[in-house]
């Protein structure tokens, strides 16, 4: 029995190969995760002026913080210092003692007691929208960097990381979803959309 | 008569290449398995912004994709130029996305339908308006988990200046 040449099993594999290149297209998959209030929200709880923080954004996507015209890069460090701002006073129930902010009674109270509020138009362009979700969402991971590292000395990111790796054993992942719903009751994500009409 | 018989210099032997079909099988594998087939044609525009506080979306069984965008030249002159969007292989108006998102949430499977997230891709240059539309019929179907797909990158470049 003669041998069957096996001299043009590359070049088949070849061409399946280059079939599976060109076809094929590694997707995008990451993105901001939000998650949206029920509509039968009927939270009506009254908010202290001072705990909010609102925003608009205009069919120009110029931005508007407090009515006043701010700059897209600006809005992080504002969004840090409403955030952090702590403005209750020492003895009260609100008071936050691991806000290093200016302590200013005009803005928010309390990490937990602040809230975002953003409101665009139909014509804002998405784009901006998402650069301002982005700054938003960064404002809040940098406090819960700085305080998860005071804590725990490991960077927010990082434990949120490990704990979605597949590769983390089940002990290890109960420390952490410990530490970061800890992390997240310090600075919990209050970010309100106002429906556009 | 030696026993070492003394090797003819100069003369280099051919490389073999029996070896070669397993390493481009290797590949083939390497690619058929990290790749994922499209399952639907895109018929819109879409290029994501660009952001940097990202999530990674995990299990792509328990995504639902939207896409939003600018129809494309070869559909541009049946549906016109405004940002549409599509479900799975057509155009469809904001009010057939509730209608969409409760089809695809019965075809998985009974533990997964209450974990699914909605993958917004969304064109940079799509308004707002159209969004919000499609939040709120995502709201009244109680499909609140939502992502807003992007790229990796800096988010100021989204800006058109």
């Amino acid at each position: 029995m003669p041998k069957v040449n096996a001299g043009s099993m590359a070049d088949i594999a070849f061409l399946l190969l280059i079939f599976f290149l060109v076809t094929t297209s590694i997707e995008t998959d990451s993105g901001i995760d939000r998650i949206m209030p029920p509509l039968t929200d009927s939270s009506d709880a009254k908010i202290k002026e001072r705990n909010i923080l609102r925003i608009e954004v205009n069919d120009r996507d110029e931005l508007f913080v407090e009515e006043k015209l701010v700059q897209i890069e600006d809005l992080k460090e504002i969004a840090v210092g409403f955030l952090d701002n702590g403005g209750a006073t020492l003895g009260t129930e609100d008071f936050c003692d691991y806000c290093r902010g200016h302590r200013d009674l005009t803005s928010s109270d309390n990490p937990s007691k602040a809230v975002i509020s953003l409101t665009c138009q139909r014509e804002t362009g998405y784009g901006a929208y998402i650069t301002i979700q982005n700054e938003l969402v960064a404002a809040y991971n940098e406090l819960r960097n700085r305080e998860s590292q005071r804590l725990f000395k490991e960077d927010y990111s990082k434990m949120v990381e490990h704990y979605e790796s597949p590769g983390t054993p089940l002990l290890a992942k109960e420390r952490l979803k410990e530490r970061i719903q800890r992390i997240q009751k310090l600075f919990p994500q209050k970010i309100a959309e106002v429906k556009i009409e | 008569m030696s026993k070492f018989a003394k090797k003819k210099d100069g003369d280099v032997p051919a490389v073999s290449t029996a070896s070669l079909p397993d390493i481009v099988f290797m590949l083939l594998f390497f690619f058929m398995t990290v790749t994922v087939m499209k399952d639907s044609t895109l018929k819109v525009e879409n290029t994501l912004p660009n952001a940097s506080e990202t999530k990674k979306l995990e299990k792509k069984d328990r995504v639902i994709y939207i896409y939003v965008g600018k129809p494309t030249s070869q559909y541009e002159k049946v549906f016109g130029s405004e940002p549409k969007i599509q479900l799975n292989d057509k155009f469809a108006g904001p009010s057939e996305v509730g209608d969409y998102i409760l089809q695809e949430r019965a075809k998985k499977a009974q533990e997964l339908q209450n974990v699914l997230t909605t993958a917004l891709k969304v064109d940079k240059n799509a308004n707002m308006g159209l969004i919000s539309d499609i939040k709120q019929e995502l709201r009244k179907v109680n499909a609140l988990k939502v992502n807003y797909t992007t790229y990796e990158g800096d988010a100021f470049m989204n800006l058109n200046r």
